[in-house]
């Protein structure tokens, strides 16, 4: 048999459409919502009102609702309820308040969970919720990030005796030298104090949780990102043995960070399906799903940055204080952390300090939200860059090439101690200054200001980097992680040839069924169409560490990758002994073994499949199946990196701000599918972009979210964003096999400090260099007007 | 309960309901069309937009009650059955990349159906005004935008409707 066909040599790489998308366009979906099993029960959660309050419960009144099979409190479940997990120790002496899946006699934040209803309907389920009696004795809300740490403030936790969950301090003696070799030497130190405000993550699914039980096992169909920590978290908590467990992640409807918890609702879930026997299932309304599914950012950033006059940079000094909200979710002590090694970024400098104070306060918990401390890191610097440029009367681009990196010096320790293994900061910015047409809108800014025009221009630059690829488990094991970092997959191979791909890592929008695909048809030259993909079921795919951190591809992929490695000497083994060749004497190409350097026979991957498993004629001893796994765990964090150019256009008597043009060129190795990629940056990048504009979860003083629904909490539509210009440059990573580095987060990560810079840029000529985000109208026209911001505390900048 | 009668997709169905129930609750839970999926209780997501009576509407925002009489279109009754008979808007959708985790997709096709209903040639502002009723919090906009237009020009050139 000959086979010349190499078509399918072409598909890594290529823009290939997507198989998830037939089912999706159809309404043929699996979302947890849509799932039903026979004598299914609905459960309602009754939620607390107040951020802060001793509670008695008391729920005799409900029980007699209509169709009401049971409600629950905390009482009724004692300490077989179990606790709310975490699993970042991030300092031994860290403190970890005990907060219960129900309320324990105190609620700590508006929309914690108090009591369970379980009925017929989900219409009786949510009625009977107000006949539930509450008393609530009021205690006082903790608010206010900096009050909180003051001997004087009320406690969120009365009995850790503090609000402050750790305080992390580095050595500060090479930074205090910066500082004075900037200060002896006609240098320059800036200081800014930027708020990372309150967000939410917002998948458009919201989260839904139904519990099948069975004689003694369990199927738990949840909308997480994580169904296999999952599966392990609720085996601990439950005390239901973890193989008599099954956790499936159908449909997934994004999660951007939000779906990384095992929250409240999950555990209880797994409580009523056991004490009740039937299925139990509840879908979150959105305005439960912003009091409940975790929020991301809420920093306050105090920045201070030592250079030279010539603008080379000598130090930077970080202090941080983070707020956890009312306690601890898996990663919530993490994500400040995580973005302690990326404040340095791209630059080369003598001195970093990097302090940090966690704080609880009575709002809902924090954690990861798309792209976790490193977009918070990345603000921080990239707005400082753009301030030291202004500062010194430079262009941003250049007081950066004075400062990064340069391509040949990777891989390159940085000042945090970072292994960066591969980037190229030039290339990436000269091909965004082209795309963006950068000279061009400097010019017709310096006219519209010459003119005055009411309309002005504001260019603004974020040169970022970041780590992702999350993973290696050894640095994950010193950084106090309970998790590993590894990914695992299978390779499946039918007797036709078929392929079936079990992979650890399982997807909520990003596409893995194509793209792994295509990473298989590459390897075994088998068609594109011809691989499936099994991923989101711990029963089909027992081992896998799931998705975040930008961490599919890298991990998972190259784990698939590998695994395909296993399938192809097997094969070569069996095709040898059909050859009658010595294996070293064979070569594979396009799904074809042939002997090197002979036109002579020929043997097809579909073939030497079918041989395997007919195991008529194989190698003695040899088992017959080409079924290959791998689990890989990297040397490295990936770091993706790129160049992003804004420019806003403000309307000077109004504030209105909008983005006049957007280019963005980013390098995130090695591409398998462009399409997929660009989607990535272009989703990011609106995400990054509504930071800087739109969104901010705002609480009130006595502990109520304000901003509860989509009406207030201004998520970006269509007309509230432009198309963008991007482009690519493609420097792999030396860390995986693929060359790949994650693109997950970059587009979020970059570009809110280049849509704030860029703004900040329009209004330096009345004097303003900095706004607080969101930037509203009225915040910008503030600005403008040379008043002070609402909270009083960044209007214009530490230096002004 | 009040009985109702209501064609979904080209199939008339008869159910006694609840006044109170939603009309996206009613395609969902009583009629079985879970491809109309929710996104917010306040109408602003537009995750539930059906067509009612030719017009996009979001069944969020109706009560089941309301709809006796009418005709729903879903999302599951506006290809055909086999993948080749697919609407140019939903095949639009996949050519462009106009979705990721595909939550909003359903209620984004149909208010994009209407949308070229009344103008069959939308610029691209005019595109962004006409689904801002419809959020996606993955694709940033950018390949809906084009998938749209990708459909607008082959409605066009086909003469296909919605």
């Amino acid at each position: 048999m000959t086979v010349t066909d190499k078509e399918y040599e072409t598909a890594f790489g290529q823009p290939l459409r997507r198989k998830e998308d037939a089912h999706l366009i159809t309404g043929q979906t699996r979302w947890v919502d849509n799932l039903s099993a026979p004598g299914m029960l609905y459960a309602a959660y009754l939620r607390s009102p107040m951020a802060h309050a001793k509670i008695r419960v008391n729920t005799e009144a409900a029980k007699s609702y209509p169709g009401v099979v049971a409600v629950y409190s905390a009482e009724d479940f004692g300490a077989a309820q179990a606790v709310i997990p975490d699993a970042w120790t991030v300092h031994p002496d860290m403190k970890k308040p005990v907060m219960t899946p129900l309320a324990t006699d105190e609620v700590r934040y508006a929309g914690e969970p108090i009591a369970v209803v379980v009925a017929e309907t989900r219409y009786q389920a949510t009625d009977a919720l107000e006949a539930i009696e509450v008393d609530y004795d009021p205690l006082p809300a903790v608010i206010d990030l900096e009050a909180a740490i003051g001997d004087d403030s009320p406690l969120v936790h009365s009995s850790i005796g503090t609000n402050t969950c750790f305080y992390i301090e580095s050595p500060g003696e090479a930074y205090a030298a910066a500082k004075a070799q900037a200060e002896a030497d006609g240098g320059v130190v800036i200081t800014r104090r930027f708020l990372q405000q309150r967000l939410l993550p917002t998948p458009m699914e919201p989260r839904a949780v139904l519990v099948v039980p069975t004689i003694d096992d369990l199927t738990v169909y949840a909308s997480t990102q994580i169904p296999h920590v999952l599966r392990l978290l609720l085996a601990m908590l439950t005390g239901h043995p973890e193989h008599k467990l099954r956790v499936v992640a159908p449909d997934v409807g994004g999660g951007f960070g939000g779906k990384i918890n095992c929250l409240a609702e999950e555990i209880i879930g797994v409580h009523l399906a056991k004490r009740l026997g039937r299925p139990v299932k509840w879908t979150e309304t959105r305005s439960e799903n912003f009091l409940q599914m975790h929020h991301g950012r809420a920093q306050i950033q105090d920045i201070e940055l030592a250079a030279t006059r010539e603008g080379k940079l000598l130090g930077l000094k970080v202090d941080l204080i983070a707020d956890l909200g009312a306690g601890l979710r898996l990663f919530t002590a993490g994500v400040p952390m995580f973005g302690a090694a990326m404040f340095n970024a791209i630059y080369k400098m003598d001195a970093y300090q990097f302090n940090c104070r966690t704080v609880f306060t009575t709002m809902t918990p924090t954690d990861a939200y798309r792209g976790a401390g490193r977009p918070e890191a990345t603000f921080a610097i990239e707005r400082m860059m753009d301030e030291l440029a202004a500062e010194l009367g430079m262009d941003p681009i250049e007081v950066r090439k004075k400062n990064w990196i340069e391509h040949h010096e990777f891989p390159y320790t940085t000042i945090s101690g970072s292994i960066y293994d591969s980037g190229n900061y030039e290339a990436a910015t000269e091909r965004a200054v082209e795309l963006f047409g950068y000279d061009e809108l400097k010019a017709e800014q310096k006219a519209r200001r010459e003119r005055g025009d009411r309309m002005q221009l504001g260019i603004g630059v974020s040169t970022f980097t970041e780590a992702c690829g999350l993973a290696p488990s050894r640095v994950m094991g010193q950084l106090g992680v309970g998790a590993g970092g590894w990914e695992r997959a299978e390779i499946r191979v039918t007797l036709t040839g078929k392929i079936q791909v079990v992979s650890g890592s399982t997807p909520h929008g990003q596409g893995h069924w194509t793209a792994w695909s295509q990473l298989v048809s590459d390897k075994l030259g088998v068609p594109f169409e011809d691989v499936e993909l099994l991923a989101g079921d711990t029963a089909t795919g027992p081992q896998g560490m799931d998705t975040y951190g930008s961490r599919s591809l890298v991990v998972g992929g190259s784990a698939i990758v590998k695994a395909c490695d296993k399938v192809i000497e097997k094969a070569k083994r069996i095709a040898a002994h059909t050859l009658e060749a010595n294996p070293d004497d064979l070569e594979f190409a396009a799904g074809v073994f042939t002997v090197k350097g002979s036109p002579g026979p020929q043997m097809a991957f579909v073939e030497v499949a079918a041989a395997a498993q007919l195991a008529h004629n194989i190698p003695d001893g040899m088992e017959p199946s080409l079924n290959s796994a791998y689990t890989f765990d990297p040397i490295n964090l990936s770091y993706p990196h790129g160049t992003h150019l804004c420019c806003v256009e403000i309307d000077t008597e109004t504030g209105f701000t909008s983005i006049y043009r957007y280019a963005c060129v980013d390098d995130v190795g090695t591409v398998v599918n462009p399409m997929i990629v660009e989607g990535q940056i272009h989703g990011g990048l609106v995400q990054g972009i509504a930071q800087a504009l739109f969104e901010e979860a705002v609480y009130d003083e006595a502990g109520n979210l304000i901003t509860g629904t989509l009406v207030d909490y201004l998520l970006p539509s269509a007309a509230d964003v432009p198309s963008f210009l991007t482009d690519r440059t493609e420097t792999p990573s030396t860390d995986n096999p693929i060359g790949a580095k994650g693109v997950g987060e970059a587009g979020c990560i970059a570009s809110t400090p280049a849509v704030v810079n860029a703004i900040v840029d329009a209004l330096r000529p009345y004097g303003v260099n900095d706004v607080r985000m969101p930037c509203t109208p009225e915040r910008v026209w503030r600005a403008i007007q040379g008043g002070q911001s609402q909270s009083g505390s960044v209007a214009k900048g530490g230096a002004q | 309960m009040v009985s109702i009668n209501v064609t979904v997709d080209g199939r008339s169905e008869s159910h006694d309901v609840e006044p109170r129930l939603l009309l996206v609750h009613y395609l969902r839970d009583v009629v079985g069309k879970v491809g109309t999926p929710i996104g917010c209780d306040t109408s602003n997501c537009g995750a539930c937009t059906v067509s009612f009576n030719g017009q996009s509407i979001k069944s969020c925002s109706m009560l089941a009650v309301q709809a006796d009489g009418g005709d729903v279109l879903t999302i599951e009754g506006l290809a055909g059955t086999v993948e080749t008979d697919l609407h140019p808007m939903q095949e639009a959708f996949r050519e462009c990349h106009g979705l990721q985790c595909g939550y909003c997709t359903p209620g984004m096709i149909m208010a994009a159906c209407d949308l070229l209903k009344e103008n069959p040639n939308p610029s691209e502002a005019e595109i962004r005004e006409g689904i801002e009723g419809n959020l996606c919090r993955c694709t940033g906009y950018h390949n809906i935008v084009r998938a749209v237009q990708t459909a607008a020009a082959s409605m066009s050139g086909t003469g296909v409707s919605s």
